[in-house]
């Protein structure tokens, strides 16, 4: 990719970029589904684990925990069908689409590039490199993080639904395995629990280095995930 | 020991009338979840099958699933499944002792081979040669092989023969290992319980005697017709739980009035086990009915996972730590950090603008 070498009117040294489309309109789209699901399903996880007061009157007129628990299966059956049309995207789509999924460890340029992705938000490197998908640093948190953790989640979270649903389900013939790692469902309540925590820190460190990115490295970072192209807007490095 | 003796026969010589027997067999039939055709079916079959053997072994244990079965509701369960297995061998129970009942062993072995039913209570300890537990001067891991070798199918009863219970509680220092661990070759049934419900015992001996075979057991071993469903699955408290009315304290308005006992540490959401719908002391009541979450008692690892908590203690974390602790820690370390890197950023932003200018 070359970057136009067109020089910006205003002050500062700025120079117009060129615009590259990097994640496809899929993958945005699941980018914000996907968002707003787990945020669903962790308001709701931790409401079901920690359930608010008791409320008053009779039984039979509330309804308040099957409420939660209902918005958390649902959630979790659009979260589930769009991790399913992502997966299969990452086999039609760009190669962006892939990235998340694997990590290059055998490449010697991926390892180069982290580190200098390393250096650069230990404050060590002074200026950061451009990448058209994610950076290799990205690339490597994404995998543990967020995409094996999600899966975790998935898996357990239908064994659990299982358990409701009862042995003759389709989700019981399908992840009634999980019970014979974890014999005794209480482990894959607590596991499923924990795994919201590792999801809820990775989104903390994903929003705050999104919006960081965006204003220090010169590059669009939260507008690419809503138009899917990626602004370079300075040409050093 | 009669040869081809029918279990109907052995009845009628106890003194119970035929009425008494048929009435069993609806009975028997429907605690186990059969269609009304089935009690003809199964009086036909102990009327004309030879009666099956019993042998009941009792490794490391406390004898609560003995207890639990004799006081099984239907009285002619009790009377009559009990007095079967005894006649043959238990060693709590039975009049015989000494060498005189090791001798039984040896007979039933020869007459009964491949066609008795091993039942255990407790388990065997494997560390040092199995020496915490010696039965009849040898350790019980031996009796029990022994004796497994020649059986048709081994009832694993309680929680420690299914899954250790409180002998194998960390850190487990005499091995204590339930029996699907130690016997490989032969077809076990689970079911656990500390102790099992009385009717749910005396069903499993009873379908396994009536029809020779296993009752279809689930992905754990455990006879699926009481063990598929949760405690809270069927709990009668359930509309309180799904309202979102629960027992804050002990002692509390909620509990007088009977809500949920979730957030005092209820495991009925993820126990197996017929106590919400069979319950016990003859239907009288079952815990969660006299005020007190379930223990989860007849889940495996129950004994090391904390009574009064709902999700397991996370000891790999120093302290107990619960997983919304653990989180909310990794979560404030993790904020603090971004806060630092934040305010870092910003000082870098600036200091290296002013330098720029300064080129
Ligand atoms: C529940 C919350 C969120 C989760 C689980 C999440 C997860 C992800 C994942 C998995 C990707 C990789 C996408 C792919 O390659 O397919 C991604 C990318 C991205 N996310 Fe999020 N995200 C969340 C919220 C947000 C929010 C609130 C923002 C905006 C501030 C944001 C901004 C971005 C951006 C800008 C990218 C692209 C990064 C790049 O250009 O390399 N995300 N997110
Ligand atoms: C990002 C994804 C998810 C998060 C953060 C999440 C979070 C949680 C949390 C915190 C709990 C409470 C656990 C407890 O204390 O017992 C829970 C329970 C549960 N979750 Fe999820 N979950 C997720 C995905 C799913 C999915 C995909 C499903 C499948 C439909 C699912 C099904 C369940 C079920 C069945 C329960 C048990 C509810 C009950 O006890 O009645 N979860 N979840
Ligand atoms: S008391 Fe226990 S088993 Fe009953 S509804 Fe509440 S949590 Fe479920």
């Amino acid at each position: 990719m070359t970057i136009d070498e067109s020089i910006a009117t205003d002050g500062e040294k700025a120079v117009q970029g060129q615009n590259v489309y990097v994640y496809e309109a899929p993958v945005r789209i699941w980018h914000w589904v996907n968002a707003f699901s787990i945020l669903t399903l962790a308001l709701t996880g931790y409401l079901i684990g920690s359930p608010p007061p008791s409320v008053p009157g009779e039984a039979s007129a509330n309804f308040l925990m099957g409420y939660f628990r209902f918005m958390h299966f649902a959630a979790g059956q659009v979260l589930a069908v769009f991790l399913i049309l992502r997966l299969y995207w990452a086999f039609v789509g760009n190669v962006h689409a892939r990235q998340i999924f694997y990590v290059p460890f055998w490449s010697v340029r991926f390892w180069k590039e982290w580190l200098h992705e390393v250096r650069w938000y230990t404050f060590l490197a002074r200026q950061p490199r451009k990448y058209v998908g994610h950076n290799p640093l990205a690339q490597l948190t994404m995998l543990p993080m967020f995409i094996l953790p999600l899966f975790f989640l998935v898996i357990t979270g239908f064994a659990l639904y299982s358990e409701g649903a009862g042995r003759d389900s389709w989700e019981y013939q399908l992840f009634g395995w999980v019970f014979s790692i974890w014999p005794n469902s209480q482990d894959i309540h607590t596991f499923h629990h924990l795994g919201m925590w590792v999801i809820l820190v990775f989104i903390m460190v994903h929003i705050y280095v999104a919006v960081r990115e965006d204003i220090v490295s010169r590059q669009s970072i939260i507008s690419s995930m809503i138009s899917g192209e990626r602004l370079f807007k300075d040409r050093a490095d | 020991m009669a040869a081809a003796e029918t279990f109907y026969d052995f009845i009628r010589r106890q003194g119970i009338t035929r009425r008494s027997f048929t009435k069993f067999c609806s009975l028997t039939a429907a605690s186990l979840g059969f269609g009304p055709g089935a009690a003809r079916a199964m009086a036909m079959a102990l009327e004309t099958k030879e009666r099956v053997a019993v042998i009941w072994m009792h490794g490391l244990e406390c004898t609560c699933c003995s207890e639990s079965f004799i006081r099984s509701a239907h009285p002619l369960v009790k009377d009559v499944v009990l007095s079967m297995i005894s006649l043959d061998y238990d060693d709590t129970i039975m009049a015989a002792a000494g060498d005189q009942a090791e001798a039984i062993l040896e007979e039933t072995k020869e007459k009964y081979k491949g066609k008795y039913i091993l039942a255990v209570e407790g388990n065997p300890p494997l560390n040092e040669d199995g020496m915490f537990c010696i039965d009849g001067g040898r350790p019980f891991v031996e009796k029990l092989k022994w004796m497994a070798k020649d059986a048709f199918a081994i009832i694993a009863w309680g929680a420690c023969a299914s899954w250790g219970c409180v002998q194998a509680a960390k850190p487990n220092p005499t091995q204590a290992t339930p029996i699907d661990k130690v016997i490989l070759d032969k077809p076990i049934i689970k079911v656990p319980g500390c102790p099992p419900i009385a009717e749910v015992m005396t069903g499993v001996v009873t379908f396994i005697t009536t029809f020779g075979k296993l009752p279809e057991l689930d992905r754990q071993g455990r006879p699926k017709m009481f063990y598929s469903q949760r405690i809270h699955d069927k709990c009668y408290r359930r509309p309180h739980y799904d309202a979102g009315q629960f027992v804050e304290e002990w002692d509390d308005e909620g509990a007088r009035k009977g809500y949920c006992l979730y957030k005092m540490g209820c495991k009925g959401p993820t126990t197996y086990n017929a106590c919400s719908t069979i319950r016990w002391n003859g239907g009288v009541s079952f815990p969660i009915q006299s005020g007190h979450g379930c223990i989860g008692c007849s889940e495996d690892g129950f004994w090391d996972n904390g009574f009064y908590d709902r999700l397991t203690n996370l000891h790999q974390f120093g302290i107990e730590a619960n997983a919304d602790k653990v989180g909310l820690t990794a979560a404030g370390i993790v904020g603090g950090a971004i806060a630092a890197h934040a305010a870092v950023t910003a000082v870098k932003r600036v200091t290296s603008k002013r330098e720029k200018a300064d080129a």
